[in-house]
């Protein structure tokens, strides 16, 4: 088990005082059983804009909803938490692929953690022929659910070339895929997208990473970033394997979950009048710091 | 089916009757007809209907069915026609002829709709609650998980009235064996109800001896009923109920803007609301007032950018958290339009086994859901009367635009490949033939497919039933022809008693002492479409005015004045409008731009008023083609002038004076005071052409005035005294800023504590100005200072009520 501080400081700024509007932020590190708990954690909007409240999506994901008055021409806001990560080696008890099609049909529950919400295209991760394509060049030679959720994701990390210049939070998975550039959205939409052209229940996760500094270098502060990986379902036993295309390894003590829906719509961190990039000059820090 | 009915059933044919086309009518063969039976004898029922046709001349039937295409059109009654991209507004298609049906046979359908209706809410609760129906494996999870009516954020949501039905609609038809079926469930935000009262109202007209000998169940029962029990969902007593439409645009706005009016409810839309504290509030003029209760006529997934579609532009951020925190009734609750997947059909007569052990009473078309294998197989060994749909559509069996292919036309294996391929995703359903009824087609009877559609309420005493509906009628013989962006017809839906029905009207019986009640409040943005409906006619009005005075001028002066002339040009380039050609482009605009705010608030708005905006509009564009400058042009003007005036004078002598005739009443004033000011300051400047100031007095139609006040030839001090000064002349400055500041003081929150707002402050200073003013001191400079003054006007109303 490892045990982080998390601070998230988001800005903004505008030319114009805004109008007022709604406000829903997916930011807050999630409570999962037997990999990650969370000791406690505090949201500081400034100016103080009054009650914020927080409910549970559909998916789980913790929502804070705030309404924002009109007339501000700057916005912080300011998320401490501290974070019990736990990760366990993952052995391979997945389904053989030729039997996930069953295990599938055989699940009744549209629960959240159901397979059936994660097998067909959604709206940010369209069908696309050429994604489809090259996961057919890999689930050829895989046996296990497992083994096909690590071949994609290192044939896609091979592919990529990370590259914060190439794509925007806009940017389609088709897109960044024929570009082969991108950050941890298109390696997790891509990556999603080729998935669920196989048949494997293929979520999107997001969340925080830590960065370990280069050999030598001190630690960078905020140098630690929102992420983006890939959540799959293995069949009944094995359940759900984290996976993140973006650094070609299984998600683990790194990694701290906000929560999982079939696309980064589902989980964008920030949803209403204001957003992560667009017209507002908006900005982030990420600091992760073991205690 | 087969009744004696109790109308006068005339037995003895007499000479000068007309046959109307009954010796040969036939029912197509092995289908049920409405008005034959299978012996080629007509149901009795018909019989005062058909006795009255067949008396009627070929000139008296067409006055009569002329009487109905009057009143639609004169209700502006239409329906929208999407095509290659453009959509227009298409006159109502109304088959005249109403369909009959016996109430014997009527009431047996209402216990088998209302048992579906339940069956629904049933199923409706389980899919946002438990989902205990995909546990039990009685529906399979990926038709709930990929359906894309399912919200998700829905789920756990429950109702603030206990119930997420309220009004439902029914698509059925006849069967060959006379039966009657489902053919689709509507449950998202049915239409048709209003267009029923249309239906009935022209119909009437049609056949109103008919109509009144014969025991025709009224319709007015059913949706006093609905309103008060929309009514009684109020969670307090300052709650209001509205109705949520998409705008305009939307193909049956029309409908939503006459039932919001009959109902005596508001039309809202997605941006005339807002959520505050987890309550849904309105933005009225007189600032946010509770919703409690919102018939929504708005696809779900456009309600709330915020947690269902976030390209939504038509939507309110909150509607969702405004459900969630349970201060919301919605009819129907977000996520009802699940309920309307053609694969649900499928599994709904199992599901009604299931959950209350009772077969449907009425059976919905035959459907196979191709996810399943056993399915899969049944298709495959008897594809001939099936057809191939997407599982996941909703369209109506004769709507679906290309979307479905019989299974039998294709190879085995085709079929065989498409349905391992694509199972999931498609239903199979037996191919619908229609009954049929007579239509009058050229004045003969003639058999038509159709469908009906049934409307169901929830009221405190459970649902009820509409006793009567909205019929389809085909336009040809072929039943995949009913859809009426096909060419197909509306028909009013006679349900005929044996006994003398009550008479009804919306207007309940008084309990309790006689209360006045005050208006509602009046949202921000049908103030604004008011407040710009009166600027454009006015602004209209004032080019009309100028531009007659050109063409007078042309047509009178050849060369002469031709500085006048030119300064006329300059005077309407600031509007936009050349004044070389007789009906200027820009007028036609600023006309174009009164009927569009008129259309806004159609809900708020005089049928007659209406009509009269529309054909003024009509006229100025006819003339628009064939009128010549000079002469020809000014006459045309005047008839526009005149038909304005009838315009401003139906709404002056007819509107409520309250909020919505202040807001239209302030928009006419500014803008005249903004036109009157401009033309002073140009032609009654002194550098101003000869000619100019008798143009001042003719533009402000104060000739007469003007030689009555003054024995003198007019001089730049009259002109002004008369035209800005004289608080006797509408149309003098100082008279419409007397009238601005009176409806300026009676909206709301003129005088916050006693002190005055920002508009009311800048529009005394600008009543003051003008009231001490002298001709001498209005000089050019102090106009220009004044329209400017008036501008701004315009700005802190806005900003104060209209946004």
């Amino acid at each position: 088990m490892t045990a982080y501080s998390l601070k998230l400081i988001i800005r903004y700024a505008f030319d114009r005082p805004t109008g007022a509007g709604r406000q829903l932020f997916r930011i807050l590190p999630a409570e999962v059983a037997g990999m990650q708990s969370v000791r406690h954690s505090s949201v500081t909007l400034t100016p103080d804009v009054g009650p914020q409240s927080r409910f549970h999506d559909f998916f789980g994901t913790q929502v804070i909803e705030a309404s924002i008055p009109s007339g501000h021409t700057a916005l912080e806001l300011i998320l401490t938490a501290e974070v019990d990560r736990m990760a366990e080696p993952l052995l391979d008890i997945s389904v053989p692929l030729s039997d996930l099609e069953r295990e599938i049909a055989a699940h009744h529950s549209v629960g959240p953690r159901a397979p059936h919400h994660f097998t067909l295209p959604s709206r940010r991760i369209p069908a696309d022929p050429a994604i489809a394509g090259f996961a057919r060049d890999f689930a050829a030679g895989c046996t296990t659910v497992r083994d096909l959720v690590e071949q994609t994701g290192r044939a896609l990390h091979r592919h990529m070339t990370f590259d914060p210049a190439a794509t925007t939070v806009d940017t389609p998975p088709a897109e960044a895929f024929a570009a082969a550039r991108g950050v941890c959205q298109d390696f997790a939409h891509i990556m999603v997208g080729a998935l669920r052209t196989l048949g494997v229940p293929a979520a999107y996760v997001a969340g925080y990473l830590r960065t370990d500094p280069p050999p030598g270098k001190p630690r960078l502060t905020g140098a630690d970033a929102m992420h983006a990986w890939v959540r799959a379902w293995g069949g009944e036993e094995m359940g759900w394997i984290d996976y993140d295309p973006t650094n070609a390894c299984f998600a683990a003590r790194d990694h701290i979950d906000i929560g999982f829906g079939r696309d980064y719509a589902d989980v964008a961190p920030v949803t209403g009048m204001l957003r992560l990039d667009g017209n507002q000059t908006g900005s982030h820090s990420v600091d992760i710091v073991p205690l | 089916m087969d009744n004696t009915g109790t109308a006068r059933v005339k037995t003895g044919r007499q000479v000068g009757l007309r046959d109307r086309g009954l010796s040969a009518y036939r029912p197509f063969p092995g289908v049920p007809d409405e008005l034959m039976l299978p012996d080629g004898r007509t149901r009795p029922l018909w019989a005062p209907l058909i006795d009255h046709l067949q008396r009627q001349s070929d000139e008296d039937l067409a006055r009569a069915t002329g009487r109905a295409d009057q009143y639609l059109r004169d209700s502006g009654v239409f329906y929208r026609q999407y095509g290659s991209g453009q959509s227009i507004e298409r006159p109502w298609p109304l088959s005249h002829l109403p369909v009959l049906i016996d109430e014997a046979d009527w009431s047996a359908l209402a216990p088998a709709l209302i048992q579906r209706a339940d069956l629904l809410e049933r199923v409706m609760a389980d899919l946002y609650g438990e989902n205990r129906l995909v546990a039990g494996g009685h529906l399979p999870a990926s038709l709930v998980a990929g359906n894309p009516e399912w919200l998700r954020p829905m789920v756990g949501v429950r109702p603030a009235s206990g119930h997420f039905l309220h009004f439902v609609a029914f698509e059925i038809g006849r069967g060959p064996d006379g039966r009657w079926w489902v053919l689709a469930d509507r449950t998202q935000a049915p239409s048709g109800a209003g267009y029923a009262l249309e239906n009935r109202v022209a119909t009437s007209r049609t056949f109103s001896d008919v109509f009144a000998g014969q025991n025709v169940h009224r319709l007015a029962g059913f949706f006093r009923d609905f309103r008060d029990a929309l009514l009684g969902l109020r969670q307090g007593r300052d709650g209001r109920v509205a109705i949520l439409s998409p705008g305009p645009l939307n193909e049956t706005y029309f409908e939503q803007a006459w039932i919001a009016r009959y109902l005596g409810v508001s039309l809202v839309q997605g941006e005339d609301l807002t959520v505050d504290q987890g309550r849904l509030m309105v933005r009225t003029v007189s600032g946010l007032r509770p919703v409690d209760v919102l018939w929504r006529r708005l696809d779900a997934s456009y309600a709330d950018p915020l947690e269902l579609d976030p390209a939504s532009r038509i939507g309110t951020p909150g509607m969702v958290a405004a459900l969630r925190q349970g201060g919301l009734t919605m009819v129907n609750c977000l996520g009802s339009g699940v309920l309307e997947t053609r694969a649900l059909m499928a599994f709904l007569p199992k599901l009604s086994l299931h959950l209350t052990g009772v077969p449907l009473a009425m059976p919905n078309i035959a459907t196979w859901w191709c996810g399943g294998a056993a399915e899969r197989a049944e298709v495959l060994a008897n594809p001939g009367h099936l057809v191939l749909s997407p599982a996941f559509g909703t369209g109506l069996p004769f709507d679906r635009q290309g979307e479905s292919t019989p299974a039998g036309s294709l190879l085995p294996d085709h079929l065989a490949r498409r349905l391992h391929q694509e199972g999931p995703d498609l239903v199979a359903q037996e191919a619908v033939t229609l009954s049929t009824t007579p239509a009058l087609i050229d004045g003969r009877l003639t058999p038509r497919p159709m469908s009906l559609r049934v409307f169901l309420a929830r009221t405190p005493d459970g649902w009820q039933v509409m006793q009567g509906g909205f019929a389809r009628i085909g336009a040809t013989a072929d039943p995949t022809a009913l859809a009426m962006q096909r060419g197909g017809g509306a028909a009013d839906v006679w349900i005929v008693s044996r006994e003398e029905v009550p008479p009804h009207s919306l207007v309940s019986a008084p309990t309790g002492p006689y209360r006045r009640s005050t208006p509602g409040a009046l949202p921000s943005r049908a103030a604004d479409n008011l407040y710009w409906l009166g600027r454009y006619v006015e602004r209209t009005e004032g080019i009309v005015r100028l531009l007659r005075a050109r063409h007078i001028r042309l047509a009178e002066s050849g060369r002469a004045g031709l500085a006048l002339q030119q300064e006329m040009d300059a005077a309407l380039a600031t509007y936009g409008v050349d004044g070389t050609v007789g009906i200027a482009h820009g007028l036609l605009e600023s006309l174009g731009a009164a009927v569009g705010a008129a259309g806004q608030v159609r809900d708020r708005f005089s049928p007659d008023g209406w009509s009269a905006l529309n054909d003024l509009n009509k006229s100025a564009r006819r003339m628009a083609e064939r009128v010549a400058a000079g002469d020809d042009a000014a006459r045309a003007l005047s008839a526009l002038l005149r038909k304005l005036a009838g315009f401003s004078g139906l709404v002056h002598e007819n509107m409520y004076r309250f909020f919505g005739w202040r807001f239209l009443s302030i928009g006419r004033q500014l803008e005249r005071a903004l036109g009157m000011t401009a033309v002073l300051e140009r032609f009654a400047d002194g550098a101003a052409p000869p000619g100019a100031l008798d143009l001042c007095i003719e533009l402000g139609d104060s000739v007469l005035t003007h030689r009555r006040r003054f024995s003198v030839s007019s001089s730049r001090e009259t002109v002004i005294d008369l035209l800005a000064l004289d608080p006797m002349n509408p149309r003098s400055l100082r008279h419409l800023l007397d009238g601005l500041w009176d409806q300026v003081q009676a909206l709301p929150g003129a005088a916050p504590l006693g002190q005055l707002s920002d508009l009311g402050r800048a529009l005394l200073r600008a009543q003051v100005e003008v009231a001490t003013a002298t001709p001498e001191s209005l000089t050019t400079e102090a106009l220009a200072e004044l329209r400017a003054t008036l501008a701004q006007l315009s700005d802190l109303l806005t900003e104060a009520y209209l946004t």
